[in-house]
């Protein structure tokens, strides 16, 4: 019988609920015994091509290619999981979330003590996603079967996690491990 | 005063308690939780967040407020009411700017621990992400109303406790906010030893440099849930 | 250093006898005077009341009508609520703001004019309407608007604003020397109690013949219950009262009528002032007070004057005074207290807050205002219909009384019609009238539904038209708004949404949050973006609303949308979406890029567009 596939994404995020996912130490090795990767930043497989029994999705969605990358994983994974702060409520990137996408825009192109930038304009370059008016939960933009708080998850949240979902149970974790730092 | 007891039914199990009393008190001094933000020992009560409010006789009330009556049949650890308090407690998230990450008074806030005890994965609203305003210029209290879930603890404790009266509400609906007894909270009389500051659920008011003095992982709720005090049964669960 | 508006607001401050619980008054007269209640100004207030300046600013940034920001000398408030946005508010928005070269909530740079929108002014039954100052202009087209505009434009100093403005009094008493109102009472159907012929005084001699008891007793058998919508028998709570500490008690008059498309009180106000003094002056001889205070919403400033002058000739009467009616003992005089522009101050225990100078947050109960109410003492809040119904309980008998209407629902009811009918304005009926029986009466051509009991009420439709009028089946306050072929019901409950929302107090989190996410999803709905889900959501969330909320408006304020889907629901049904690949309908990825794809000058690559 084929190995359950997993798949990871960092959207908007900055991979530490993936270095907790690393930090789970020697019991990766049982992990890789157990499952198959699909797409994740550690195997470094770029597109997801699926069928995947269980998606893990760091970050919220900043831009058009997050919004993209989150729509695919939903629709090749049976379930999808949102892991982190960032992707339950856009944490610290959503920050901008208070400040006018103009002034966000300026000031990264423009503006900024280190810009070098003699066109005066914000770029229209195809390879720079376009940005979201704000960070957007990844629960506003597809259907998210679980949530994993936490910044990061604890390597012990995550596993625990994980082992459940791969027995087919839904996580339902102790009250030590849903925490939200 | 009478010495007369009055009993009351809370989930169907009996509990003596005095005239004079609100239902949270009487429920508490029985071993009965009743989730609460905006009350605090030593306050008067307040009645905003709504958190405790409990079914007396089939009618919704705040347990804080409402004194007990003798006979009062009092439904607290229900489904439903576990549903609408949890339903307010993601009102008090989405509304605010609450980032847990990088707050100091996580774990030690009583907002968190709530939605920990309610076992809050993530809230069932979408987030608002209002525009609010913050004061760091105070030396020794920062206030940023971007955490504030209005339970005017920070206002009754001042007032109450203090003898001053640094804080005071402004605005109505979406946009009433914290106000303060001047032009910024450096323009007031308030130091970082009030009892105000110290009364604040959250990370709205916080003293300046103590900071994480406490690692995470080592604070109030971080390994017990709120209302474990109370209830002696719960807390080792 | 103090500044003149510094001195003037002292000497404000003086003229209320430096009492801090008459704030309200002083603020309101300030801000005429100066403008605004700016920090200098808030400041000297406080320091000569003796209350911290955090307070006074509380009280300020509470109230519409008061603010610290400069507004100009002539402000321009134009109604927003359903019935005027139905005949071309916004057209007439439009017109203002082109005139003016401002948008709503700024000021022109001459500082002349300020553009605001209101709540309900009371107008509904002569919509577009407007305030000008205290100057009520109803029936405003886009085109009078403008005309209004210029003309005033040319006039840089108006000594009186209404002279210029009002070219036509309404009939009545709006045309009395100290009203002048192009106000129109619309009186359709006068009833057998209140807007009936009556001999004044008769009640009030009955009531001083009797002990307080009796008069209570006859209340009682009455059967009078409140007229403001909760339907709180009148005799209890007045026993109530009287059964709270010996010593000073008060009598409060509600006329703080904010409920959107309700103006019978407007018309009660203009033409029974009499009969509401006398029962207000019953109603402190049976609780044993000897204070009134009338509570006229700010709205209704225009009255005011006209009001005090028939406080005074009743004074002169001694109808008020010591020993009302050469009655030993009995010492009952009345108060006006203005408002300021907040709904909320119609919840009785808000509107004493706000009479003691506070900001409207209602107050915890208990204790109820029948144990400690004003400043602290036994007090009992009356709607203005209930008191006008004393006297002539007093006068024909509580038995003739009880006569009219329903079983348990007695007398009669007035009713402010307006919206989708011929004859807008305001009816007597006995409680027990079928609300097809008004629509046939008011002209009403059809209509697809009936908000009856305004915002708080119940939308409904044609299957509940054989409902009766009263407290056990569709109770009201009297506001029944219609709404003919065409009008959209889910349009509608997002306009009462926002009402609730601009009105709350936002002192408890249920209605301070919960109105703003029930009108987000509604409102994505009707953008179609919903789905069947969103329903159970709308459902679930206003139910939790309803009961977690502190006071009746946030108890209140989800039923536009739970009386909607109720009797409206194919509406909703027919807008719902069911979303593919696990998408979330909500996620409205065009409008998220719009803004990027506009600063950037480029299209998605990702979703090629």
């Amino acid at each position: 019988m084929a190995k359950p596939r997993v798949a990871t994404a960092s959207l908007c995020g900055c991979f530490g609920c993936h270095m907790s996912l690393l930090d789970i130490d020697d019991r990766i090795l049982q992990l890789v015994e157990l499952v198959d990767f699909d797409r994740c930043p550690i195997d470094d497989i770029k597109e997801i091509t699926g069928p995947v029994d269980i998606g893990l999705i760091e970050g919220g969605c900043c831009n058009e290619e997050n919004v993209k990358v989150l729509q695919e994983f939903r629709r090749h994974c049976k379930v999808l999981v949102s892991v982190g702060d960032c992707a339950i409520n856009g944490g610290v990137p959503a920050l901008r979330n208070l400040v006018p996408l103009r002034e966000c825009y300026e000031e990264a192109y423009l503006r900024g003590p280190s810009v070098d930038n003699p066109s005066g304009r914000i770029p229209d370059d195809e390879e720079i996603p376009l940005l979201l008016d704000r960070v957007v939960p990844c629960h506003e933009v597809v259907r998210i079967d679980h949530f994993l708080p936490g910044c990061p998850p604890s390597a012990d949240t995550l596993w625990a996690a994980l082992t459940a979902l791969l027995a087919g149970r839904a996580p339902e974790l102790p009250y030590e491990l849903v925490k939200y730092d | 005063m009478t010495n007369a007891t009055i009993t009351l039914t809370v989930d169907g199990r009996q509990i003596e308690t005095r005239p004079g009393q609100t239902i949270l008190e009487a429920t508490e001094a029985a071993g009965v939780y009743v989730p609460r933000l905006c009350w605090m020992k030593g306050l008067l009560p307040f009645g905003s967040c709504r958190v405790c409010t409990v079914r007396v006789n089939g009618r919704p009330q705040a347990a804080c407020t409402q004194p007990v009556a003798p006979g009062m049949v009092i439904e607290n650890d229900t489904e439903e009411l576990r549903a609408l308090r949890r339903d307010l407690i993601d009102m008090l998230f989405v509304e605010g700017n609450h980032f847990c990450m990088f707050c100091e008074k996580s774990g030690n806030c009583e907002l968190q621990a709530l939605a920990y005890r309610f076992g809050i994965a993530a809230p069932g609203y979408p987030f608002l992400f209002p525009q609010r305003a913050l004061d760091a210029s105070h030396p020794g209290i920062f206030l940023d109303r971007n955490r504030c879930v209005l339970c005017a603890r920070c206002v009754r404790a001042s007032r109450e406790l203090d003898g001053k009266t640094v804080f005071g509400f402004a605005g109505r609906g979406a946009g009433r906010r914290i106000a303060v007894n001047g032009e910024d909270l450096a323009h007031t009389d308030a130091e970082a030893t009030d009892r105000a500051v110290a009364a604040c659920p959250t990370g709205s008011l916080l003293v300046k440099r103590i900071g994480y003095a406490v690692p995470v992982g080592r604070r109030r709720y971080d390994q017990e849930p709120i209302g474990s005090d109370i209830e002696p049964a719960a807390a080792g669960r | 250093m103090t500044t003149t508006a510094e001195q003037a607001a002292a000497a404000i401050c003086a003229e209320h006898g430096d009492d801090r619980t008459r704030l309200l008054d002083i603020l309101l007269a300030v801000q005429r005077r100066h403008g605004r209640l700016d920090d200098g100004i808030i400041d000297a207030l406080a320091a000569r009341l003796g209350i911290p300046r955090v307070d006074v600013a509380g009280v300020v940034s509470f109230y519409s009508f008061l603010g610290d920001e400069p507004r100009g000398r002539i402000v321009i408030r134009l109604c927003n609520d359903v019935p005027d946005l139905m005949v071309g508010a916004d057209k007439v928005a439009e017109g203002l703001e082109e005139e003016l070269g401002i948008r709503f909530g700024e000021t022109t740079p001459d500082g002349r004019f300020t553009l605001e929108w209101a709540s309900c002014i009371g107008m509904s039954d002569q919509a577009p309407a407007a305030l000008f100052n205290d100057v009520v202009v109803p029936n405003l087209g886009p085109g009078a608007a403008r005309r209004l505009v210029r003309e005033l434009k040319l006039h840089p100093e108006v000594a009186d604003l209404r002279r210029l403005i009002v070219r036509e009094y309404g009939d009545g008493k709006n045309s009395h020397d100290l009203v002048r109102a192009a106000v129109k009472n619309n009186i359709r159907r006068p009833g057998e109690v209140i807007l009936a012929d009556m001999a004044h005084g008769a009640g009030l001699r009955k009531a001083l013949a009797m002990s307080p008891a009796e008069v209570i007793r006859e209340v009682k058998t009455a059967r009078l219950r409140g007229r403001g919508g909760a339907g709180f028998p009148t005799g209890m709570k007045w026993e109530f009262t009287r059964a709270g500490d010996a010593g000073q008690r008060y009598l409060v008059c509600n006329a703080d009528e904010g409920e959107p498309g309700t103006f019978k009180d407007r018309v009660v106000l203009t033409e029974r002032p009499d009969l509401l003094f006398e029962g207000m002056t019953i109603a402190g001889y049976a609780i044993g007070a000897s204070r009134g205070l009338l509570y006229l919403r700010g709205e209704y400033a225009y009255l005011r004057e006209y009001l005090e002058h028939v406080l005074s000739e009743r004074r002169g009467q001694g109808l008020l005074g010591e020993g009302v009616c050469g009655k030993a003992g009995f010492d009952f005089d009345i108060r006006i207290q203005l408002g300021a522009g907040a709904y909320v101050c119609g919840e009785e225990s808000a509107l004493i807050s706000s009479c003691e100078g506070l900001r409207g947050d209602p107050k915890n109960r208990p204790p109820f205002p029948a144990q400690r109410g004003y400043l602290g003492r036994p007090t009992s809040v009356n709607n203005v219909e209930t008191l006008c119904c004393v006297p002539r309980i007093l006068e024909m008998g509580s038995g003739w009384f009880a006569s009219l209407g329903s079983r348990k629902s007695t007398g009669t009811k007035l009713l402010s019609v307006s919206g989708d009918c011929t004859r807008r304005g305001v009816y007597e009926v006995p409680l027990g009238t079928r609300l097809r029986a008004v629509l046939e009466m008011c002209g009403a051509d059809e209509p697809v539904a009936v908000q009856v009991g305004g915002p708080s009420g119940q939308m409904v439709g044609p299957a509940d038209f054989e409902r009766e009028i009263c407290f056990d089946d569709l109770a009201t306050g009297g506001a029944l708004v219609v709404f003919g072929a065409g009008r959209d019901p889910l349009a509608i409950a997002s306009q009462y949404l926002a009402f609730f929302i601009h009105e709350s107090c936002g002192y408890c989190t249920p209605c301070r949050v919960g109105n703003v996410l029930l009108k987000e999803r509604l409102d994505r709905i009707r953008a179609g973006r919903g789905e069947a889900a969103d329903l159970d959501y709308l459902q679930t969330l206003g139910q939790t609303v309803k009961a977690a909320s502190r006071c009746g408006l946030g108890q209140t304020s989800p039923n536009p949308v739970l009386s909607t889907l109720r009797s409206f629901r194919s509406a909703y049904e027919a807008l719902l979406v069911t979303p593919a690949g696990g998408a979330q309908p909500g996620f409205d990825l065009e409008g998220r890029l719009a803004e990027a794809k506009a600063l950037t000058g480029r299209g998605s690559v990702h979703f090629g567009s």
